[in-house]
């Protein structure tokens, strides 16, 4: 076992515990957008730092990736840590604006405007989704392609894929940009899970050729109107 | 290529390669690494196969094709042994001239090298400023080795070290001796590489133990891995056997770049010769100790120097890394214990086994020890691979090898570090070159990119070009890094555009610092060097920039624009004559005219004038946002 303080609380947990499920388990809330239990943690969003060591060593590190380790000094809510996370979502809400998610987070941390060029984008690339394909369903139907601000997510060639069994896993977990659909794009659809949703989706014209995935719903919406 | 199952036969071949050459018989040593062959080395390779035969000098002269010697300005070049006469730019004329006289036993005198500041010509290589201030103690085997001939690198000592070790049969004391060398690895972030090994000798015994030489140098004008891969592989591979004999891995990947073809051929030669005589391979000179090394070719994604972005990309995934813990050397490709060091700390190896860690501990500073190879490049008068002791200072480098300002225009910082580096300024030049000065200084050591930059350099369009590189290059896994590399450049462009506002700066150092807080991987926690350390020594530049809309460098075309000084133009029409799109008009011997309308602002006239009679002015009117 693994004795390790979060926040001066001090904690025992199995060998393997991430500092994110320790601080759960206290009751510590850690705000995330790329973790879910039952998938492989991924650190992507970066939302979840906290700090741990002493001056001058003292380091944010993800705690979704970061394991506990005896001893080890944990603060989920220091200058630097707030400081970190919201400047993060400063960037996704520039990036997202209209994610209900994205936006309750900011506000939840006083994050009152922001300050870069707004953006809407439609995916914050958290990976969510390619694990859920891969882990649970089994399928590996999506995955990642293209590196930097080209980086995307999508099924090989953006071919309809053969694999996909449109459970609609991948929008069930999307943490950000809920229901997405790419109603006015069939050809770039591929799962067509939007057969297991219900309206707006239901409700359009033409719902029965519908493949959906990859684009929310609310600006497919919006391009249309 | 008769097979050595002994140590002794080793040396007695060693002994005999020695033996069989005359040391009287001169050898043109002709550099062709890839720049040498682009500035064409291949030709001068041929002229001198048929002078020295046409000339029936067979059995007088010899002729050795290396890799890289350094001087990149004086490329393509060739050295005279034994004498160590230099001959720099030959062309094919001039290199029937060389055959001829070393054919003669003579001196070419008016080929040799010239001095640009006292006009002399110098004869001998070790001479020349460049060369003399360096300590080329990897670069020197270079010069010395042609890396498709094994049989030369043994002639030099090469595999002495393996058979050292294999001699003493003990892995613990080549860890130790590795340890007390100091050596620190040379990719960038300085890791003992002494405690990696004995981390990996550690590792309990269960799954077979991996070793990985990085090469995979992406950073912009950085090439001593490439030139020390091309020129001598087999230090490379006989690191990596004395590495895998103390640590007792199994198998070795050297990962190198798709874009370094000329290194891949000669490190499939070394591999196979190396095997062929029983170097690589099981029962290594007759002993029980195997090993063997593959390459893995990169795809051409700078994030794959990143240890663990390399090992995904080794397994065949995307190369992206991965949060640490577990560390590559408890869990690295496929799972095993993987320990990853750069080329040059590899080719470093056997000369502490040979030399013994005392000896190497010697060179550089205490903590800094060894030696450190530079691709020194930009505004200096002699660019090319220097390789010098650590704990010199900046200003010895770019002023006594790289020669001072290559133009008029005095030098005003050198950018460290690659990419990922910073800038340090000209008043900081006698800054010691170590990791932890460097990183004091706000830049980091990196794998040795130093580039040298001018008054004509605008700091906020280096940060710029860095960010640039760096948005194309972040994995985009993270979010802090790919997204804030994207709005760190966005906020530069609005800078160098004319559209910066004051209180983006205060942003743009509040980002850097959260980017650099929070990324994952060594790439993004380094992405905001380029712009903190320009913002910590050049702030003023950046401010001139907002609220004057100014560049005073004269590079960010939207802020400034182009003026003949009447009172000191001559009238030459030099700068008429390069304008490209004729903006500039005007009789002989009379002040020209220059038409902001057609300036396109290529600088050209700027670089030409030999009066300083062009000069770039803040546009009066603030353009409208």
């Amino acid at each position: 076992m693994i004795t390790l303080s979060i926040n001066g609380l001090p904690l025992t947990v199995e060998p393997g515990t991430t500092l994110l499920e320790a601080a759960r388990f206290l009751g510590i809330e850690i705000p995330t957008l790329c973790h879910m239990d039952g998938l492989t943690p991924y650190g992507a969003c970066r939302l979840c730092v906290v700090e741990i060591g002493s001056a001058p060593n003292a380091k944010l590190v993800s705690s979704c990736t970061y394991p506990a380790q005896e001893g080890l000094k944990v603060r989920t809510g220091s200058a630097r840590v707030v400081r970190a996370r919201r400047m993060i979502l400063e960037l996704l809400l520039a990036s997202c604006p209209q994610s209900k998610a994205i936006q309750d987070l900011a506000s939840a941390h006083d994050v009152r405007r922001q300050r870069f060029r707004q953006e809407h984008e439609t995916c914050i690339l958290c990976g969510l989704c390619v694990r859920m394909c891969a882990e649970q369903m089994m399928a590996k139907a999506i995955g990642f392609r293209g590196r930097g601000e080209r980086r995307s997510v999508g099924t090989p060639f953006d071919e309809p894929s053969e694999v996909c069994r449109l459970c609609g896993g991948c929008m069930y977990v999307c943490p950000a940009c809920q229901l997405r659909c790419t109603f006015n794009e069939p050809e770039k659809a591929i799962c067509g899970g939007c057969a297991n949703l219900s309206a707006p989706c239901l409700e359009k014209p033409g719902f029965d050729d519908l493949m959906c995935y990859m684009a929310p719903c609310a600006a497919c919406e919006i391009r249309k109107d | 290529m008769e097979r050595l199952n002994s140590i002794e036969q080793l040396r007695a071949l060693a002994a005999r390669i020695t033996a069989d050459r005359d040391p009287q018989i001169p050898v043109i040593v002709i550099s062709a690494g890839t720049c040498g062959q682009a500035s064409g080395a291949n030709d001068l390779i041929r002229i001198a196969k048929r002078e020295i035969l046409a000339n029936g000098l067979a059995d007088r002269i010899a002729l050795r094709v290396t890799g890289c010697h350094g001087f990149c300005q004086a490329e393509p070049s060739a050295v005279i042994e034994p004498d160590g006469t230099f001959y720099p730019k030959l062309g094919i004329k001039e290199m029937a001239r060389v055959v001829h006289a070393v054919g003669h036993g003579e001196v070419a005198q008016d080929l040799l090298w010239r001095d640009p500041g006292t006009r002399r010509r110098v004869q001998k290589q070790s001479d020349i400023p460049f060369f003399r201030a360096q300590t080329r103690t990897i670069l020197a085997s270079n010069q010395k080795v042609d890396p498709i001939r094994i049989y030369t690198y043994i002639e030099n000592g090469g595999y002495s070290a393996l058979a050292k070790v294999l001699w003493s049969g003990d892995p613990s004391r080549v860890v130790e001796e590795v340890k007390a060398s100091g050596l620190r690895g040379r990719g960038g972030a300085g890791f003992p590489t002494g405690r990696k090994w004995e981390l990996l000798a550690n590792q309990p015994n269960g799954r077979p133990k991996c070793l990985v030489c990085n090469g995979d140098e992406g950073d912009p004008g950085a090439y001593m891995d490439r030139s020390v891969l091309e020129g001598n592989p087999h230090s490379v591979i006989e690191g990596m056997l004395i590495g895998a004999y103390a640590t007792g891995a199994a198998e070795g990947v050297v990962y190198v770049r798709t874009e370094y073809p000329l290194a891949i051929k000669h490190l499939i030669i070394a591999l196979r010769q190396a095997r062929e005589i029983g170097l690589l391979g099981s029962g290594i000179l007759g002993t029980g100790f195997h090993f063997d090394i593959r390459i893995v070719k990169g795809a051409g994604a700078f994030v794959c120097g990143e240890e663990t972005a390399l090992m995904r990309s080794v397994e065949g995934e995307r190369g992206e890394p991965r949060p640490r813990p577990p560390y590559p050397v408890e869990k690295g490709i496929e799972g095993r214990p993987t320990v990853i060091n750069n080329v040059e700390t590899w080719a470093n190896i056997p000369l502490i086994v040979s030399g013994g860690a005392a000896a190497f501990a010697r060179t550089g500073a205490p903590g800094n020890t060894g030696t450190k190879i530079f691709s020194l490049v930009g505004k200096v008068k002699n660019t090319g691979l220097v390789e010098v002791p650590m704990g010199v200072t900046i200003g010895e480098i770019v002023n006594e090898i790289g020669g001072g300002p290559s133009g008029r225009s005095e030098i005003k910082a050198v950018q460290t570090g690659g990419p990922s580096g910073g800038c340090i300024p000209a008043s900081m030049f006698d800054l010691p070159i170590d990791y932890e000065s460097l990183a004091a200084a706000g830049s980091i050591m990196g794998s040795g990119g130093m580039i040298v930059m001018d008054q004509s350099t605008c700091m906020v369009d280096v940060a710029r070009y860095f960010m640039n590189f760096l948005k194309d290059e972040s994995c985009g896994k993270c979010f802090t890094c790919r997204k804030g590399t994207q709005r760190m450049w966005e906020i530069l462009d609005d800078i160098a555009s004319g559209r910066g506002e004051p209180e983006q700066l205060d942003l743009l150092e509040e980002l850097a610092a959260v980017v650099k807080d929070t990324a994952m991987c060594g790439l993004g926690q380094t992405a905001a060097t380029p712009v903190l350390s320009t913002l910590r020594y050049f702030r003023e530049e950046y401010r001139t920039h907002i609220e004057r809309k100014y560049c005073p460098a004269t590079v960010c075309r939207s802020l400034f624009q182009y003026r003949v000084i009447a009172e000191k133009c001559t009238g030459c029409a030099l700068c008429v004559r390069v304008c490209p799109s004729g903006a500039i008009t005007g009789p002989r011997k009379e002040p020209h005219n220059l038409d902001q309308s057609k300036c396109i602002k290529c600088r050209a006239c700027a670089d030409v004038c030999k009066f300083d009679a062009i000069a770039g002015d803040a546009i009066v009117a603030v353009p409208s946002r």
